[in-house]
C-alpha cells in the first residue's frame, strides 16, 4: 500500500463526536498516523508491524491499529478506557473489511501473559491534565512489546522521555525518529486558539530482550 | 475476540495469583475466513499456551484440536489448517470472560471484552 493511499483511508475514519477531556481525547490526524507507521516500514525498513501481532494503547477511534492492519499485521489488538471510542472504532475497522481485536480496559490494569505481542504502537495522553499519564502507557508497552514501541510525546519532554526509558523502563534503546506537528484543531470550550500546533516527537523504542513479559 | 487474544489475558483482579487462562462463556461465536499464514503461525506456535488454547477452542465448540501437540506437527497441512481456523478464524462475538480464580465474569459484548475493575478490585 503506498503512503497517499493508506493517509486517504485513514482520511475517512469517524473521530470522537463528544471527547472526554478527562481521557484527553485527541483524534491522531491521518498525516501523522500514515508518516507514523509507513515511514518506519518503508524507509527505515524497520520490520516490526507487517505480519506481526500488534497493540494499540489508548487506541482512541482505532486510527494507529487500522493503519497496521491496513500494512499487513497479522493481528492487532486495540485498547481503550472508554467504550464510546471503541464503538466507533470498531465501525471504523468494518467499514475498511478489517478484523481487528478489541479490549475495554484500563491499560494500567491489564494483566499479560507471554511474549505474544511483537510491536506495541500509541499515542498516549500527553499528560497535560494527568501528569505522567504518557510515561505510564510507556512503562506498560515496554513490558508488553518483545520488538518495539513506537509512541508520540512532547518535543519540549524530549530529555525527561529518554532518561525514563532507559533507566526506568529497561530500553536498550530509545531514538527520536521524527519530529511532528500535532495539529490540535478545537474540540473543547477551553481551548482559545481555533487550532494549535504542538511539537511531537515519534519515539522508537527497542524493549531489553531478556524481560519475563508477565505483568 | 480471537483466541489469540484470549492467550494472553489474564484475570486482573488485585490479589488473585492464577488468573489465566480466562474461562471462556460461550453465547455467539462467529466465523471470518483470513488467509492463512504458514511463517506466523509456526512463529506463534511457541509462544501459545497449548492446553489454555485447546480449552478455550472447546470452549467456543471446536473439539478438532488434539490436546497435546508437538513442532513436528507443524509440518502438516491438515495441523496447520486447523491451527489457523482456532487461532485467527474464530471469534467470541457474544458471551464472557470468568475468572478461574474468583469467578468474576467479564462480559464480552459485540466481540469486545469489558476487562474494566470495579473500585475494589484494583
Amino acid at each position: 500500500m503506498k503512503l497517499k493511499e493508506l493517509e486517504s483511508h485513514l482520511g475517512s475514519l469517524d473521530q470522537f463526536s463528544h471527547p472526554k477531556i478527562e481521557l484527553e481525547q485527541y483524534p491522531t490526524g491521518p498525516h501523522i498516523a500514515s508518516r507514523m507507521l509507513f515511514t518506519n516500514q518503508a524507509e527505515n525498513s524497520f520490520d516490526d508491524v507487517s505480519n506481526k501481532v500488534v497493540a494499540d494503547f489508548g487506541c482512541g477511534c482505532g486510527t494507529l491499529g487500522i493503519a497496521a492492519a491496513l500494512l499487513s499485521a497479522e493481528h492487532v489488538l486495540s485498547i481503550d478506557i472508554d467504550p464510546e471510542s471503541l464503538e466507533i472504532a470498531s465501525l471504523n475497522a468494518e467499514e475498511l473489511e478489517l478484523d481487528m481485536d478489541f479490549i475495554q480496559s484500563n491499560i494500567m490494569d491489564l494483566r499479560w501473559r507471554g511474549p505474544i505481542v511483537d510491536t506495541v504502537i500509541m499515542n498516549p495522553p500527553f499528560g497535560t491534565r494527568k501528569k505522567g499519564a504518557d510515561l505510564e502507557f510507556l512503562s506498560v508497552a515496554m513490558k508488553v512489546a518483545s520488538q518495539a514501541v513506537y509512541s508520540l510525546h512532547k518535543t519540549s519532554t524530549r530529555d525527561h522521555v529518554k532518561r525514563a526509558a532507559l533507566r526506568d523502563f529497561n530500553a536498550r534503546s530509545a531514538e527520536v525518529i521524527c519530529e511532528l506537528r500535532y495539529d490540535v484543531p478545537k474540540l473543547y470550550k477551553f481551548h482559545k486558539k481555533k487550532e494549535v500546533d504542538i511539537a511531537v516527537d515519534l519515539w522508537r523504542f527497542v524493549p531489553a530482550s531478556n524481560q519475563s513479559r508477565r505483568i | 475476540m480471537r483466541l489469540l487474544t484470549h492467550n494472553m489475558l489474564s484475570s486482573n483482579i488485585k490479589g488473585v495469583v492464577n488468573g489465566f487462562p480466562l474461562r471462556i462463556e460461550a453465547e455467539k461465536v462467529v466465523e471470518k475466513n483470513v488467509e492463512m499464514n504458514g511463517d506466523f503461525l509456526k512463529k506463534m506456535f511457541e509462544k501459545i499456551e497449548w492446553k489454555a488454547f485447546v480449552e478455550a477452542s472447546r470452549g467456543m465448540g471446536y473439539t478438532e484440536l488434539p490436546e497435546e501437540a508437538d513442532t513436528s506437527m507443524l509440518d502438516s497441512d491438515e495441523f496447520l489448517s486447523r491451527f489457523h481456523h482456532a487461532l485467527l478464524e474464530l471469534h467470541l462475538e457474544e458471551g464472557a470472560l470468568v475468572c478461574p480464580e474468583t469467578g468474576r465474569r467479564f462480559p464480552v459484548k459485540k466481540g469486545i471484552p469489558n476487562m474494566l475493575l470495579h473500585e475494589d478490585e484494583v
